[in-house]
């Protein structure tokens, strides 16, 4: 048997993409044909599918694969975030440890602008790629705020005065650094996670159990 | 010219139509056979009387005014509402009752997730039937409706709402974290459950105990070596799966952590399950409190199918692809 106990797994490029292909190396996969070929999707041979991370819940929920690897950043911003709202319907199995970063709001260095426009004009602007995350966590802490979603480079938003400060992911702040911004509130810590489809998950509920424990006897991957 | 519909809704053209059509007319003879009379509701409500039933995150999401200002809901599933008509209208008639329906059903929806916000559920309800036995007739009526439509590969589902409470009733799991920790059962999230069992200061073999219990799921053997608090539930569950038919018992797939989103279910509780679809056909359970609510104290059990969901599994078993199925070629590739 080539894939991991003949089950589709969702693999997401882009920062995840190394750490995940070195675990499922680990657990006996060929990866080698995924390093060597970054523009190819769909690896029948070792039942892979590729994509960007935000996607892999979707392929995931719609059965296309049994299993998918992606950040907590993206199950929370895709989750249901009041009653009767319907979120990602997949199982979340395991915290794999790795991709670690933190959502953190963060506005220009030296008196914080947000914290002024709050007192003075009563509201805050904030931009960033996680609106519902945003959105949640400043209802959360009382505060007003337009929220104004962008796809790419956040960092650029509060420099041009658009916004008075970001909600953003950090690995290192080096990003935030460069842009003369500083972190003013962490909201949560994200890494990467194993997810499965809810039919997968009683259907081919051996292989995936298998799985599991293979994952958890691995050395820093204690789990459950 | 474009005249939109609201997402989430369909219409539905003649070749889809007579498809559909022979599905209703297949289960719905099915359930008249075993003397399931069917009825219709209005799709409209008041808001107030519905909301007697805890219909958790499937409460109606659509209310309007009347012309006298009182608030009415579109129903958002069938059970509630045929809880109020045996109360209303069968307030003392001998037990049980057998009902069945075709009825379209409204749920709120995010958007750009092609989710419907409005679908058409085909189901039961057996009322005035205890556990096991009116679970077993339902399970039994509703495999006999599955084979009926000619679906093949469908497994079914079972475990117990109450399973999860009990076990952390018994090994005292302070009263405060079992919301938290049942929502994150409800969930699927068995990385937050984990999270909040650390955090917890339950003793590491309880916590063990309350993370490993619902990942059970399988064949019979999932009951034998029931942990004790969970005793009871799982006795229930052996009683069940030792009344069905083999037939129905074989299609059976054992799930201790099994939960519904609906808040009313209090015991058996199932859901349906088919390769050729990513997602559950139907599901449904034992809501012995639910119609006591509605002031007529009776157990009672029921399951809806989605005939949409019920529809697309057909095709995809009829094509030999579909979600789970070796057609994409890559689980073909996985099993070689």
């Amino acid at each position: 048997m080539s894939s991991l106990n003949g089950l589709t797994i969702a693999v997401p490029r882009g920062a995840l993409f190394n750490s995940t292909l070195d675990l499922l190396a680990a657990l006996g996969l060929d990866t080698d044909e995924l390093r060597a070929n970054d523009r190819k999707l769909l690896f029948e041979d070792v039942g892979v599918i590729t994509m960007r991370p935000s996607d892999v819940p979707t392929y995931v929920e719609a059965g296309a694969a049994d299993l998918g690897i992606t950040g907590k950043d993206v199950l929370l911003e895709q989750a249901a975030q009041r009653p009767g709202e319907g979120g990602r319907e997949v199982y979340e199995l395991l915290d794999l440890g790795f991709g670690r970063c933190t959502m953190v709001l963060a506005s220009v260095a030296g008196p914080d602008p947000a914290v002024e426009a709050l007192r003075r004009l009563g509201v805050m602007r904030v931009a960033t790629k996680y609106p519902r995350i945003a959105t949640r966590h400043l209802e959360e802490t009382g505060r007003q705020a337009e929220i104004v979603e962008v796809k790419g480079s956040v960092e650029l938003a509060p420099l041009t005065g658009m916004v008075e400060a970001i909600v953003d992911l950090t690995a290192t702040g080096t990003t935030l650094r460069e842009n003369n911004l500083v972190v003013r509130e962490e909201i949560l810590v994200c890494t990467a996670r194993l997810i499965a489809n809810r039919v997968s998950h009683k259907l081919k509920a051996g292989p995936i159990d298998e799985l599991l424990q293979q994952l958890r006897a691995m050395p820093g991957l204690g789990g459950a | 010219m474009i005249h939109p519909i609201p997402s989430g809704t369909r219409d539905v053209l003649p070749d889809e139509t007579r498809e559909a059509r022979a599905i209703t007319d297949t289960l719905r003879r099915v359930f008249e056979g075993h003397s399931y009379g069917e009825v219709y509701t209005p799709a409209l409500e008041y808001e107030a009387v519905l909301a007697r039933a805890d219909m958790a995150d499937a409460r109606p999401a659509y209310r309007v005014f009347d012309e006298s200002g009182a608030v009415l809901v579109l129903r958002s599933d069938m059970t509630v509402p045929i809880a109020r008509v045996v109360a209303t209208r069968y307030a003392h008639a001998d037990p049980p009752l057998r009902f069945c329906y075709f009825a379209h059903c409204y749920r709120g929806v995010r958007p750009q997730r092609g989710q419907p916000r409005e679908m058409l559920q085909a189901g039961i309800e057996l009322v005035g039937a205890a556990a096991p036995q009116g679970t077993v007739e339902a399970l039994t009526v509703l495999c006999h409706a599955l084979d009926a439509v000619g679906l093949k590969d469908y497994r079914i589902g079972l475990g117990d709402a109450s399973l999860f409470p009990a076990l952390m009733g018994s090994l005292e799991v302070p009263e405060q974290l079992r919301a938290g920790l049942l929502e994150a059962l409800v969930m699927r999230d068995f990385v937050a459950l984990q999270e909040m069992l650390a955090d917890s200061g339950i003793s590491g073999e309880d916590a063990q105990l309350l993370l490993d219990v619902p990942q059970r799921r399988g064949g019979p053997e999932v009951l034998r070596d029931a942990p004790a608090p969970a005793e009871a539930a799982i006795t229930g569950l052996r009683r069940v799966h030792e009344l069905l038919p083999d037939d129905v018992a074989a299609r059976l797939i054992f799930d201790l952590g099994l939960v519904r989103k609906i808040g009313y279910y209090t015991g058996a509780v199932f859901d349906v399950y088919d390769p050729a679809l990513g997602t559950p056909i139907g599901g449904g359970g034992r809501y012995d409190e639910l119609i006591g609510r509605f002031g007529r104290s009776l157990p009672a059990v029921g399951f809806a199918l989605g005939v949409d969901r019920l529809h697309i599994a057909l095709a995809g078993e009829e094509r030999g692809t579909g979600a789970l199925l070796a057609g994409s070629g890559l689980a073909q590739g996985g099993d070689a």
